[in-house]
């Protein structure tokens, strides 16, 4: 039950298509609650930036600033104001944190930092967030920032988007972004710029493509500036407005990501055997199919298992969705796959690949996953392997909060691969004595009839809707259970969870992929 | 009696401790029960938690007490665990505060069952129990010997206990390696009366010492009333043991298997392990023709090479060559490999169902002699067939009606 706060930041709520209360308004800005998968379009005209005309531009082509702060104070940055940045550095990045200590050398107030994910470096910004420097952040949060967020002490109310939710945010004008940094690993003065070449080398730079194309002024900050060409560019020297040349902006070692080994856990790799057997014997590893697995240990075990089976059947796989990594790439490069679809190149195998192998090529979200492209590509993917913190008896998943109700992870792709024709989740029946299927998820995500089959180490729990997947797992030896007798035996060994009482208080939304509301995070007691 | 004011400390607490807890307790005078919880899983199982610490200590007729308990996420039974073993450091009593037994831990096991694969649980870290049956290992080994460390030896009996009762090893069989006689006498206490299946009895070096853990057992049987058969599985780890290896194999019943520790075994030599393993080979061979001579399961020394996977196999098709049927874990991934290896080949399997069905057609016939073309098969030969089908056959190799279908 929830009661009502007289402090709360927000008074309206209503139920939403999945049963969640969700408010109308927050930030000053009106929310339409989640309608069901696929229900709800928008109309009317793509928003657009200003028009601009190159003769406000340098005819030599030479659009360089002397500093990251020359460039943001030309861009015109005054309060209110909402700042992008990409997050293809990872924990590695140097950019975000500067651009808020200019600001607040500024004196600038109440920004909105409208990253495409943020990282545990970026900690740095809760002073900001204190101070009124930042307003809120919409994008995910990780680690303190999501303590930060979950105790209630950020001033706006912090919104979530998928990656494709992200692109379709800012075509739709929901997000209007006043300023894009966009750090690059190569640039030339021109603006153009790729993640291919250099110290802080990061593959690719498609999570900036759309602050690129939407922005109203655009900046490239890299630390391997090159002679006009930058060729190939990943972004358009068209699109931006100012370079700036610095000594770092990355962490080498950071921009790889830390969650991107293959697990040594035996519970784990059991696991990912599992969800490759099933795939197996379903016939959804057949030749000529596709698959996508998440960034976390278990899911890229199982492109390990895959490749067993592959080269045991001697059949391939037309073309597997990154984020890449040295597992896929030996893939690639052995035969097993025709093709890597790359949204973000997670370690410098991925990287070096992609630069040097035609068929190892960068996507975007505007490709793969946003709402408002004339279709996109996770629908054609076979089976994505993803993970979560939490599934209820409705296959409903969450991917943000843990069961205590801090907000700990953002969505990144996740929502947008449920639209795959089938979508697997390995998880642990329960994590220390925290059981993962539960009578009701913290937070919804992703809605249950998108998601097909739950893999834990103790049995395989397949949708009901998956009548065909039913059938085709019936003989296989593998222990297929249902999802009520998967909580069961959960709570038999780690003991019934007890309820717990949030305060009513919203300080997040999670966004569909659409751009409605599909539920909101509480400010935890 | 009972000791008061005195802070005792049990149980695992650090970055990496997982499914554990540490409890700090304290007796008083008076102020009745204060209880500190410092939960990871508080959330959603503090008011459970609490009620537990307050259960046991009620159990126990304590009446003031200080407990802390810092605790990442250990399970009911873990608590208690360490919640008794901290009591029992300040008050004497015969009490045991046990959790309920899980229906599937009361089976029993039998003599001929397979052991290819026994994997090793530390007695003192719940979170390798856990789950360590979904790697569907022959055997679990819940370890109070080598795998705890001396100052906690007393702590890991209870855990041990508890996790006998209560955690699901999905049909393992159940076994504890008892420490060194006579310190391992006392495990007994905390073992027998729960269903354990089979005991590592280490450092083997004679009969008598099978005999000494007989009549501890025949002693606790008779003050619980319990009867469940127990099995032995001696350890060979030096070279006295390995003259006595057909003494202790044969000394009773009860011993269905042995085992050679080659640490142990090549430290006592004075010479290094190797993975070739010639240093060890004479030993090796002397223990499976005893064990062979004795009608029991010789099982080889656990591959510490938890990484290398080809060399695992490598060494189970030796230690199959040489007659052994059995191997120790420390690791689960291994389990897959030593089962693999262990198992028959295609050929061996198929020369089998041969003679099977030869077997069956001379039944219905009527005939009283066997024959595969040939060949008269003598009734040894049948049951080595049987055997080899009833393994492949719990390897999954072949269907369970391969009789009735098509050749």
């Amino acid at each position: 039950m929830l009661k009502k706060n007289p402090n709360s930041k927000n008074m309206n709520l209503v139920k939403n298509a999945i049963g969640r209360l969700v408010p109308t308004e927050v930030n000053g800005e009106k929310q339409i609650p989640f309608q069901g998968v696929n229900k709800y379009k928008p109309e009317g005209f793509k928003h657009a930036p200003k028009i601009p005309s190159n003769v406000d531009y340098p005819l030599d082509g030479n659009k360089k600033v002397a500093s990251l702060k020359e460039a943001l104070i030309k861009a015109g940055l005054r309060d209110g104001m909402t700042i992008s940045t990409h997050h293809h550095f990872r924990n590695g990045d140097l950019i975000a944190n500067q651009i808020f200590d200019i600001a607040k050398e500024l004196g600038v107030k109440d920004l909105r930092w409208f990253p495409s994910a943020s990282f545990p470096c970026h900690e740095h910004l809760i002073q900001y967030l204190e101070n009124g420097t930042i307003n809120r952040i919409e994008g995910s949060m990780n680690g303190a920032l999501g303590r930060f967020c979950s105790e209630g002490k950020m001033k706006g109310t912090a919104i979530l988007r998928s990656h494709g939710g992200r692109y379709q945010a800012v075509q739709d004008g929901e997000v209007k972004i006043d300023i894009a940094v966009i750090g690059a690993a190569c640039a030339d003065p021109f603006g153009n710029a790729n993640g291919l070449y250099g110290q802080s080398a990061s593959g690719l730079l498609g999570f900036a493509l759309a602050d690129s194309q939407y922005a109203d002024k655009v900046i490239v900050v890299t630390d391997n500036m090159v002679e006009f060409p930058c060729v190939p560019w990943q972004i358009q020297g068209n699109h931006v407005d100012f370079t700036v040349e610095m000594d770092k902006v990355g962490i080498p070692e950071k921009i790889i990501s830390g969650t991107t080994k293959i697990t040594k856990s035996p519970d784990r790799l059991l696991l990912a055997e599992m969800t490759a057997k099933f795939c197996d014997v379903t016939g959804i590893i057949r030749d000529g199919f596709s698959f996508q697995t998440g960034a976390g240990g278990t899911s890229l075990s199982v492109s390990m298992y895959f490749a067993d089976i592959m080269r045991e059947r001697g059949i391939k796989a037309r073309f597997a969705r990154g984020g890449s990594n040295k597992y896929l790439v030996q893939m690639l490069e052995e035969g097993l796959i025709d093709y890597i679809l790359d949204g973000q190149t997670f370690d410098l195998e991925g990287v070096r690949s992609m630069a040097e192998n035609k068929n190892h090529v960068w996507t975007s979200p505007f490709t793969s996953y946003n709402f408002h492209s004339k279709g996109n590509f996770a629908g054609m993917v076979d089976v994505v392997i993803l993970g979560a913190t939490e599934v209820d008896v409705n296959f409903n998943a969450n991917v943000v909060t843990h069961s205590d109700g801090v907000l700990l992870h953002g969505i990144g792709g996740w929502q947008n691969c449920l639209f795959s024709k089938t979508v697997i989740l390995p998880l642990p029946l329960f994590r220390d004595r925290i059981p993962v299927i539960r009578d009701e998820v913290t937070t919804v995500c992703g809605p249950g009839e998108l998601i097909d089959v739950i893999v834990t180490e103790r049995g395989i729990a397949i949708n009901p809707k998956r009548t065909d997947l039913i059938e085709k797992a019936k003989n296989s030896g593998l222990p297929i259970k249902t999802i009520q007798e998967l909580k069961d035996e959960a709570e038999k060994i780690c003991g019934k969870p007890e309820k717990i009482d949030f305060s009513d208080e919203i300080v997040a939304l999670i966004k569909w992929v659409d751009g409605t509301v599909i539920d909101a995070v509480r400010k935890v007691m | 009696m009972s000791i008061i004011n005195k802070k005792v400390t049990v149980g695992n607490l650090g970055a990496k401790v997982r499914s554990d807890c540490q409890v700090s307790l304290e007796l008083k005078d008076t102020g009745g029960i204060q209880l500190a919880i410092n939960s990871k899983v508080k959330a959603i199982f503090g008011k459970s938690i609490e009620k537990l610490c307050a259960d046991v200590l009620h159990f126990f007729d304590i009446e003031h007490a200080v407990l802390e308990l810092e605790d990442r996420g250990a399970l009911p039974f873990v608590i208690s665990a360490r919640i008794e073993a901290a009591l029992k450091q300040l008050i004497e009593t015969d009490k045991e505060y046990l959790p309920e037994i899980i229906p599937e831990n009361t089976t029993e096991s039998k003599k001929e069952q397979f052991r290819f694969s026994r994997l090793y649980l530390p007695g003192n870290t719940p979170s390798m129990m856990i789950n360590a049956g979904i790697h569907k290992p022959n055997g679990i080994i819940l370890d109070l010997e080598d795998a705890v460390a001396p100052d906690k030896k007393e702590e890991a009996r209870y855990l041990v206990r508890n996790a006998l009762r209560a955690v699901n090893f999905y049909g393992a069989e159940r076994m504890v390696r008892i420490n060194q006689l006579p310190n391992g006498l006392d495990d007994l206490d905390f073992v027998v009366p729960h269903n354990v299946n089979l005991l590592l009895i280490p450092k083997c070096e004679s009969a008598d010492q099978i005999h000494q853990v007989e009549v501890r057992i025949a002693q606790i049987r008779k003050k619980t009333g319990v009867k469940h058969q127990i099995f032995f599985m001696p350890i060979i780890e030096s070279a006295l043991g390995v003259e006595k290896a057909f003494e202790i194999a044969s000394s009773s019943d009860n011993v269905v298997a042995m085992a050679i520790g080659l640490e142990d075994f090549t430290a006592d030599l004075g010479v290094q392990r190797t993975n070739e393993g010639i240093e060890s080979f004479y030993a090796r061979t002397r223990l499976v023709n005893a064990c062979k001579a004795a009608g029991i399961q010789p099982i080889d020394s656990v591959f510490s090479d938890v990484s290398d996977m080809k060399a695992l196999a490598e060494n189970v098709k030796k230690s199959k060559a040489l007659g052994f049927e059995g191997m120790g874990c420390i690791h689960p991934r291994q389990i897959v490999v030593i089962h693999e290896n262990f198992a028959p080949e295609t050929a061996q399997i198929e020369k089998a169902q041969k003679i099977i069905r030869a077997f069956e057609e001379a039944k219905t016939k009527g005939l009283g002699v066997v024959s595969l073309g040939t060949k008269m098969i003598d009734p040894p030969v049948v049951k080595r067939a049987e055997t080899t089908l009833n393994l492949a056959i719990e390897l999954g190799l072949i269907s369970k009606n391969w009789l009735e279908e098509k050749e």
